[in-house]
């Protein structure tokens, strides 16, 4: 069973947001999708400044079994990409929610409208299987 | 286990050679200040050295010709001999490829009738025959595509639709074309969501782009629905040949609406794939996009051949290749057609999907899940592991390698994307049924072990020279490049 932390938000597309206590946010790729995924060997993260809408692909997560886009749950402005994933592509695997984060984003609005919780992301993980 | 073979640079001996293989005098007529002062780090062997290297490695090759190859969606079907000999008469390889026209008549009608061939298969109004593997013909298309649009003013259009089931070179193609890809599920049962499709519809579409069957090994059932729903919003489609060994004289993608194609000759029609080459990525078209095809095209006015360029084309996307295309694979598939005629491709069609529906029906009694059961398999079909994984812990991959001490080579693993613990399965029409019983024994066989003992299947293979590789530290230490230990 993995991993769903009560305190974050959730995507159906397995991105997690955990606002920060500065009101910026941290995304990154959930328990579920790193199993799914296996072994990860190369991930891309966007580059401060970068302005993004809610849904678009911003990073590139990388596993022996396939190379997945990462979509932006919310919309906003990179702060900064994990730089330590080009080197340790494996932090997503070991650590999903924590070593393993993808960007820090400056949000357009403040709130996680239209993100889920965790029970109702746990009902969707379960209805995939 | 045979022991793995060391590389040729391993066995090297200073002083070593086979001086019948040295160009004689060659060095004598280089003046100085043009040769080498240092040697070339080249490995020195013996010719009976080099001889046994060469053939043992020949020896570890896992292809069609000695083993049962099921890689879904990759078509790795047997090449009848012939048609290679006759691609390779001496006539062919002599030509010069600048030669004019003129002294190249029966090369250019053995063109000219593959172009009116595959025409006629796919319900196209044109052919041609440049692109040089399948990512350049889809390249052509989408390329085509653009200048349809560009022509008409109606600039706006910069998006292409690819649903989640297609191959990774066709969102690579809408980018590389400078489209932006919108990406639409597919619905439980295999077929697009026609509300998705809706839903990416708009001014801004420029086509969508569809392989049928699909790589979930169904044939697309609404796609005249989805053919109007497309052209009505002012976009095109392409139809990605992926497939097309499924519906080979059967149905045409051409009748289906398609404004154009490609197609891989390499797999549908002969030629040795799976090496990385040569290819042909032939394209059709529809009247729609005929003036923008790339060129040379041939043409036959008065009884003779001629190459169209730009002159007679002027809005074609222009050239692919020097000349024209990879010949010797064009020549291939001229002669695997004239063999098969029209009834021989109908053949191909209903013994790859008969094959492939029976290979399924038995999986399904040996206890294996199909992933869209309830639907008939195209030429091909998806098994999902999942529940042996969860019970059992041997997954897909590990399924996959096992095959291999049994004599098979793996089918496609954890493609399509979103089916999980997936195997892929192509037979093929080339295949008899008691290949596919002896198939069908192993993945039996190895079902029966997974439930036993699944620590031994997280081993395999072990009657290869080489065991199970580590994927990841392979995908991480990209580092294939031999170096000669420090001096």
């Amino acid at each position: 069973m993995s991993q769903i932390p009560a305190d974050l938000r959730y995507t159906k597309s397995h991105e997690w947001v955990r606002t920060l206590p500065d009101g910026s946010v941290e995304i990154g790729i959930t328990d579920h999708a790193q199993h799914s995924l296996g072994d990860m060997v190369f991930v891309e993260v966007p580059e401060a400044g970068r302005k993004l809408a809610a849904g678009d692909a911003c990073a590139v997560v990388e596993s022996v079994k396939a190379a997945s886009d990462v979509y932006s749950p919310v919309a906003g402005e990179v702060i900064a990409g994990n730089a330590e994933l080009a080197t340790r592509p494996e932090l997503i695997n070991q650590d999903p929610y924590g070593q393993g984060w993808i960007m820090r984003l400056k949000p357009a609005a403040a709130g996680a409208g239209g993100l889920l919780d965790a029970t109702a992301y746990a009902a969707e993980v379960a209805a995939a299987g | 286990m045979k022991k793995p073979e060391p590389l040729i640079f391993e066995l090297s001996q200073p002083g070593r050679g086979a001086t019948a293989q040295h160009p004689p005098g060659v060095t004598a007529e280089l003046p100085q200040r043009l040769r080498r002062r240092s040697r070339l780090p080249l490995p020195e062997v013996s010719e009976l050295q080099a001889v046994r290297h060469y053939t043992r490695l020949s020896q570890m090759n896992f292809g069609i010709d000695t083993q049962f190859y099921p890689l879904g969606s990759c078509t790795m079907k047997y090449n009848p001999r012939i048609c290679n000999s006759l691609a390779l008469l001496p006539e062919f390889l002599g030509r010069h490829p600048l030669a004019p026209a003129s002294t190249g008549q029966g090369f250019m009608s053995c063109l000219f009738e593959l172009q009116e061939m595959l025409r006629q298969v796919t319900g196209m109004a044109a052919v041609s025959l440049t692109p040089m593997a399948g990512a350049q013909g889809e390249f052509a298309g989408v390329a085509m595509i653009r200048a349809y649009h560009r022509a008409r003013g109606d600039t706006a259009r910069n998006e292409i639709i690819v649903p989640d089931a297609a191959h990774g070179t066709n969102p690579a193609t809408a980018s590389m074309c400078g489209m932006k890809v919108r990406e639409i599920a597919s619905r439980p049962d295999g077929d697009v969501d026609l509300a998705a499709l809706d839903a990416a519809l708009s001014g801004a579409t420029a086509g969508i782009m569809l392989t049928n069957p699909s790589t979930l090994g169904v044939f697309e059932r609404n796609i005249v629905e989805i053919e109007r729903r497309v052209h009505a919003a002012g976009g095109l489609l392409y139809y990605d040949g992926a497939n097309l060994n499924a519906i080979l004289g059967k149905v045409r993608p051409g009748d289906m609406g398609f404004d154009v194609i490609h197609m891989n000759l390499h797999k549908t029609f002969s030629t040795p794939h799976g090496g990385g080459g040569p290819g042909s990525g032939a394209v059709g078209v529809g009247p729609r996009l005929a003036p923008y095809m790339p060129v040379p095209v041939v043409s036959k006015d008065d009884g003779r051949y001629r190459w169209l360029d730009e002159r007679d084309l002027p809005q074609s996307i222009g050239r692919l290749s020097g000349f024209m295309g990879n010949s010797g694979v064009l020549l291939r598939a001229w002669v695997y057609m004239r063999i098969l005629g029209a009834e021989g491709m109908r053949r191909v069609a209903e013994y790859s999907t008969l094959n492939a529906n029976y290979l399924l029906a038995r999986l399904v009694e040996a206890g294996f899940d199909a992933a869209y059961p309830g639907r008939r398999a195209s030429h091909e079909f998806i098994i999902t592991l999942k529940r042996q994984a969860r019970e059992t812990g041997a997954n897909a991959m590990d399924f996959a390698k096992r095959l291999l001490d049994h004599g098979y080579h793996a089918p496609t693993t954890y493609f399509p994307l979103l089916v999980p613990e997936c195997l892929l399965i192509e037979p093929t029409e080339t295949e008899t049924r008691e290949e596919l019983d002896g198939f069908v024994e192993a993945m039996a066989a190895i079902l029966r072990e997974a439930a036993a003992d699944a620590a031994t299947l997280k081993g395999a293979p072990y009657t290869l020279p080489v065991r199970r590789l580590d994927d990841v530290r392979a995908a991480r230490q990209l580092d294939v490049a031999w170096k000669p230990a420090a001096a």
